[in-house]
């Protein structure tokens, strides 16, 4: 041997605690893949069970595992910052499991690899966030794609497919942009590396043109993952053909993982170059309110018009990224951490009421509901108002901190489109609300979904935990917005 | 005894009573028992209505600031805080939506036929929420409550209303939503520029009353905070929700919307918009009284113009609301207690109206006015109330309009004599929509365009509105109780518009200019 071990590992700083939640994971998406082999179809539902299982023993590991040491050689930070978005993750995925059980077997496509699947989906958001190199990312954001293009079409229907093929094509573009983004990056300061990036962004030329290419790619790429406008046309189609858990695992956890990277990245390496990219996010996220918010008015379909809140919520807090100061970052992590809850739990109903054969999706499906189902119909408006931004549910207190941020900052006229939006989304997400509340159901569509709709345990306990933090998250954001200061506070 | 009385905090008890009543009424009474919800219901609104006796009992009207005040942290990082107090200009307002709840609760007796305890829960939750925004003084606080007070509004129209229930609905959301976003960015702006300026960050309104922020920042506060209350007054030209909604409301939502609701706008202004922002009160001022005065002639003409009984009512809400906006950016003492008379007056009186045209209503589902004559002569008890209402809306003297009206117009004099002449003009287009309707419905030949049978007040429907009307004579004829009880407050506003507006200034100009004699007193004495 030529070179000594113990110098190597000195080098390359092999921590493996910086790593631990990431190992975990991939220890439970084996565990399940093994049990997987040994189980017969109709015992499928118990691999959710372990799933579940192993999130929770993770979560509190993820939560805590904090060394704000680089470590693999600089590749992988385990700072309080990933451990936020970590949490964010599991919580998220912990709920997809949940309803994924019931909700398989309703439209009878129980397959085991779905839940590693998810874990793998899991593990490549938390390398995202933990990254602190442009490689180590593109890893974890390939693995985070794959894994959603498989679950996507997992539901093997015609709108699936088309969902999937459109997610799967438009993506891999958006990677190519993404990779193409990084060789520029790595052209102009000669390492992948965030930390040497931010060292050297001092002594850099500010007119740098390949600095400029690569800021534009790199942001369109992230553009895709959030579903910002121009880039948001596979979402609805996306949301719309995949199981609904997923859905609601992908509009939460690869939106929030793709705002952890925008936030190391932006506030970290290339804060430097504020003026550059401020003003290219700042029309991102104008546009991505506007359209996002408009585009909904018109649609027809549950999960479509959630598909574009999800947009015109990517365009929010894209004001925050803008903004990109500590308490910016925060209310984008708060953020973050209330969309989990309200957007999982409006999923969770909307899981609860489609039908066997995918429909039920429809808006006039829940015409009515509260005259049959008064509480899911109450928690139905409490998530809607809170997407809408109505005290005092969490949804209003995230849109005010980041609101504030961006008066703090004097982003006057971004905070004004923002308010334009948000009442331009009060249209659908009340039209909606008046459904359920103001409307006789349809002659045809009687009783259907509402009848056809049986509230299981976990259906009620999620929706009983998503409600509950909702409001309690816009009560008293105290403890999570401070968690989310003294996480940026690091970065 | 006084110790407990001093720590006992009776305002968030005020606050949270009745939403405490509604979800008891949501949990535990099951939908068909309709005699125990309305009586519970009915329990709970007297019962805070008795509490709010306590307010006026040990009230000292020599003490301008708050009384009764609860203070606690919320959000500390923010300075953000729970902040309750209730002085002479909430004092009255308290009183009033404490009372009108009562009304309100009796008035939908029979009214409602379905989710009948989900509406009583909304009044309650109502109540909760505009009481909320009266005596919250921490700007965060209020604008929870400010917002959170349109959804069982929303619902009240949007489910037991008449018609274009979905539509009025719809339309009033968004009017108030809109504003009331652009008033939480004024409220930002002025939260950021007090901090920066004096290094305390903090939504308290009563430090942020200390130090104003410069008159160039108040300009754009002020056209924020302009959007979010005009909303709510309405004021010409954004009252357009308001006939929808009022017309398609049932009788109890019309009258919490027309004797709360539209106060909380008037209400943000008095106590919000000129002490924090007193340059750009005065430099909007004219503005506003003209077009307070375009409200008040606008709208009587309009009222003219209608049909619908219910309609007259609701746009000659939008005249009396425009003679509340006169009084208070008459911004003199006159004008503030005749503003601040006129609201509880409209409150009184405009209630009394829906609620009169409510029962007639109830009888015959029609409320055409071409459908009836000479009511008079079939109902003598409904037409005495209805009667002693419409002299009170007109203002006659010995009741309560007159008082109120007097002041605003002796208040307008003071700052602009001819715009004085003008309001004129809206007091007596009002006697003629208000007489001509009284004329058309009530004197004649009996004459009744349908079958129904038309039976005289019943006890429930005597006592709902004698409530009414004992206030209208109360204050038409010893107006002095209810003028003391607002003074001291009153002159704070004024004292605080006078020293923030030269503080402002002062602040905005820099020490080697200050020394020059500032020009823009002189000027406003001089006309």
């Amino acid at each position: 041997m030529i070179f000594n071990n113990a110098a190597i590992m000195q080098t390359l700083n092999v921590n493996l605690n910086a790593v631990a939640p990431v190992a975990l994971m991939t220890v439970l998406a084996i565990v399940l893949m093994v049990i997987d082999f040994f189980l017969k179809r109709e015992n499928k539902f118990s691999l959710g069970i372990v799933t579940l299982i192993g999130l929770v023993l993770i979560l509190p590991v993820a939560a805590t595992t904090v060394d704000p040491a680089p470590a693999f050689g600089g590749m992988v930070i385990a700072d309080a910052y990933a451990a936020f978005f970590n949490v964010v993750f599991i919580i998220a995925a912990i709920f997809a499991v949940v309803i994924s059980n019931d909700y398989l077997r309703k439209i009878s496509s129980e397959r085991g690899e779905y839940y590693y699947i998810i874990i793998f989906a899991t593990i490549g958001m938390m390398v995202m966030a933990s990254a602190n190199d442009l490689v180590n990312l593109y890893v974890g954001l390939e693995l985070m794609s794959l894994s959603f293009y498989i679950l996507v079409a997992m539901r093997r229907s015609a709108t699936g497919a088309e969902g999937a093929l459109k997610y799967f094509i438009l993506g891999a573009f958006s990677s190519g942009i993404l990779l193409y983004g990084i060789t520029f990056t790595y052209g102009f300061a000669g390492t992948t590396n965030l930390t040497e990036i931010a060292r050297m962004g001092v002594n850099l030329s500010s007119a740098n043109h390949y600095l400029l290419i690569a800021i534009i790619m790199l942001v369109a790429g992230f553009a895709f993952k959030i579903a910002a406008f121009p880039f948001h046309l596979w979402s609805p189609d996306a949301y719309e053909g995949a199981p609904t858990p997923v859905t609601a695992l992908l509009s939460v956890g690869s939106k929030a993982a793709a705002f952890a990277f925008f936030l190391r990245f932006f506030g970290g390496a290339f804060h430097e170059f504020h003026a550059h990219w401020a003003g290219l996010l700042w029309i991102l996220s104008a546009a991505t309110m506007l359209v996002g918010a408009t585009v909904a008015i018109q649609q027809k379909n549950i999960v479509r018009m959630l598909a574009y809140s999800s947009i015109a919520h990517a365009g929010i807090i894209l004001i925050g990224v803008v903004v990109m100061n500590g308490f910016a970052s925060a209310g984008v992590m708060f953020y973050m951490f209330v969309y989990a809850f309200m957007n999982m739990g409006a999923f969770t109903v909307v899981a609860l009421m489609a039908r066997n054969d995918g429909t039920g999706k429809s808006i006039s499906d829940y015409k009515g509901l509260a005259g049959r189902r008064p509480v899911l119909a109450f928690v139905m408006a409490l998530f809607l108002l809170s997407l809408a931004g109505i005290p005092p549910t969490g949804g209003f207190t995230a849109k005010f901190f980041i609101l504030a941020s961006a008066i703090e900052a004097r982003y006057y006229w971004l905070a004004a489109i923002g308010v334009i939006s948000t009442v331009i989304s009060l249209f659908f997400y009340a039209k909606v609300i008046f459904y359920m509340y103001m409307k006789e159901p349809d002659a045809l569509d009687d009783m259907a979904p509402v009848t056809q709709a049986p509230s299981t345990l976990a259906y009620n306990i999620i929706i009983f935990i998503t409600a509950v933090s909702t409001m309690v998250l816009g009560l008293c954001p105290t403890p999570v917005m401070d968690m989310a200061i003294a996480a940026v506070s690091h970065l | 005894m006084h110790e407990i009385a001093a720590t006992f905090p009776i305002l968030s008890t005020l606050i949270f009573l009745p939403a405490v009543g509604a979800l008891l009424i949501i949990f535990f009474a099951r939908p068909e028992r309709r005699e125990l919800i309305r009586w519970s219901a009915l329990g709970f609104s007297l019962l805070e209505f008795v509490f709010s006796l306590y307010l006026p009992l040990t009230y000292d009207t020599a003490n301008p600031g708050l009384q009764w005040v609860e203070r606690g942290v919320w959000i500390k990082r923010f300075g953000i805080n729970y902040i309750l107090g209730v002085d002479g200009i909430t004092l009255l307002l308290v009183l009033l939506t404490t009372l009108v709840t009562i009304v309100c609760v009796l008035a939908s007796w029979n009214d409602i036929k379905v989710k009948f305890k989900w509406f009583m829960a909304m009044l309650l939750f109502t109540e909760t929420c505009s009481l909320g925004v009266f005596m919250s003084m921490d700007l965060f606080l209020f604008y929870i409550f400010w917002e959170a007070v349109l959804l069982p509004m929303v619902f009240i129209i949007g489910i037991w209303g008449g018609g274009r229930k979905l539509y009025s609905a719809i339309k009033f959301f968004i009017f108030t939503f809109v504003g009331s976003l652009f008033m939480l960015l004024g409220v930002l702006v002025l939260y950021f520029y007090h901090g920066a300026a004096t290094g305390v960050y903090t939504f308290d309104s009563t430090i942020l009353f200390q130090n104003p922020v410069i008159p160039a920042v108040q300009f754009w506060i002020f056209i924020a905070f302009f959007l979010g209350f005009a909303v709510k007054v309405p004021l010409f030209p954004l009252h357009t929700w308001l006939p929808d909604a009022h017309t398609e409301a049932p009788t109890a939502g019309s009258i919490v919307l027309a004797a709360v609701l539209l106060k909380l706008g008037t209400y943000g202004f008095l106590r919000f918009s000129l002490p924090l922002l007193p340059n750009a009160s005065m430099r909007f001022a004219p503005l506003l009284m003209v077009i307070s005065i375009i409200a008040i002639i606008y709208g009587a003409l309009v009222t003219i113009a209608q049909k619908d009984m219910k309609k007259v009512v609701a746009y000659s809400s939008v005249s009396h609301m425009g003679f509340v906006m006169l009084g208070i950016f008459a911004l003199n003492i006159d004008g503030f207690r005749g503003g601040l008379l006129q609201m509880i007056n409209h409150g009184v009186s405009t209630g009394a109206l829906f609620l009169l045209v409510g029962m007639i209503y109830e009888r015959t589902h029609t409320r055409n006015i071409g459908d009836y004559k000479g009511l008079m002569k079939t109902m003598p008890v409904f037409g005495a109330f209805f009667l002693i209402t419409v002299l009170s809306s007109m203002g006659l003297p010995s009741t309560n309009g007159f008082v109120g009206e007097l002041f605003i117009l002796i208040g307008a004099f003071q700052a602009y004599p001819l715009y004085a002449v003008f309001a004129v003009v809206g007091v007596l287009l009002g006697a003629v929509y208000l007489l001509w309707l009284f004329q058309r419905v009530f004197m004649g030949d009996f004459f009744y365009n349908g079958k129904h049978v038309l039976e005289d007040l019943c006890f429930r429907e005597i006592i709902t509105g004698a409530a009414l009307l004992i206030l209208i004579f109360w204050i038409g004829l010893c107006p002095k109780v209810f003028i003391k009880s607002m003074d001291a407050s009153l002159n704070e506003v004024v004292r605080l518009v006078d020293v923030n507006s030269k503080k402002a200034l002062a602040a905005a100009q820099p020490p080697v200019v200050a020394a020059v004699e500032p020009q823009a007193p002189a000027s406003r004495v001089g006309r």
